[in-house]
């Protein structure tokens, strides 16, 4: 137990040095781009946070799935741990986007398709978590909350393929986007930087939530196995 | 350095929110820890 407590954080070290690297590489290794000078830079953050939160998404929606297929808790605290995760990642998104937004278009916000998407997103994992507070056994919170992550994960595919499918403001895919498109090799060294940072930032950001709910688990038991040996005495009590 | 201060804000947005997220899984964390431990000393106790 120990040791995998030494080996986490190392983890944790090892990914703050990454990101304080990445910081270092966005800001003074990165050319600036072409059109849009030196603001372009928060691409590399914003493009990475948000697959963070995709991939967050994804093993929540893996983690509804395991648990309505095998009702094994562990499964739950996945889906809510990756959910939670991915919606902070989301919540930064939207807003460093849209503070590149302000700079590039001129206005913070504009109900354009990607961002309306995203914006859906956002609530839609809102919803998620209101509604695990709302119900209080375990396993009917699991069921409930497992169909609904599945739902609200539709709206994934739908925001990332948004750029593609309708005419937008939003920038166009420049990785694996059309012909002619893509990053300078400089850029591109950056951005995976950036990338495996914000990833294993966000594996280590999940396991501490799964931890959060493994342990909330066995305060539950255990507070249930209490009431249970003080119940006998209690009806003594009366009986006598 | 032009759009510094976009850059900036973006930035330190990112982190800010980071941070305030670990620390509220990190209070609940602890919160969690200390009625456990409460409870296995009660388990002890009885």
């Amino acid at each position: 137990m120990k040791g995998k407590e030494g080996t986490w954080r190392l983890a944790w070290l090892a990914t703050a040095i990454v990101l304080g690297l990445a910081g270092y590489a966005i800001f003074f290794v990165a050319p600036p781009e072409l059109r849009q000078g030196n603001v372009y830079r928060i691409f590399f953050f914003h493009v990475a946070i948000a697959w963070g939160a995709f991939l967050a998404f994804f093993i929540s929606f893996f983690g509804c799935i395991g648990y309505l297929a095998s009702r094994q808790q562990e499964w739950d605290w996945l889906a809510v741990s990756t959910a939670e995760v991915g919606l902070a990642f989301t919540t930064i998104t939207l807003i460093i986007g849209s503070i590149w937004g302000k700079e590039i278009w001129g206005v913070w916000w504009t109900w354009d398709p990607r961002l309306t998407t995203a914006f859906f997103l956002e609530l839609l994992y809102i919803s998620y978590l209101m509604l695990r507070v709302m119900i209080v056994e375990p396993d009917r919170r699991a069921m409930v909350s497992g169909v609904f992550g599945i739902f609200a994960f539709l709206d994934v595919p739908l925001c990332y393929f948004s750029i593609v499918w309708w005419r937008t403001l939003h920038p166009q895919p420049i990785i694996g986007g059309a012909p002619g498109t893509g990053l300078d090799p400089r850029m591109w060294y950056v951005f995976l930087f950036v990338l495996v940072g914000i990833t294993a930032l966000m594996v280590v950001m999940i396991r501490e939530r799964y931890r959060l709910e493994a342990l909330r688990r066995q305060v539950g038991v255990l507070a249930a196995e209490l009431e249970e040996r003080a119940a006998p005495d209690e009806s003594k009590g009366v009986t006598a | 350095m032009t759009g510094f201060w976009y850059i900036l804000s973006a930035y330190l947005a990112a982190w800010a929110i980071f941070f305030f997220y670990s620390a509220t899984v990190g209070r609940r964390l602890t919160r969690l820890e200390a009625e456990f431990r409460r409870l296995k000393e009660r388990a002890a106790r009885d």
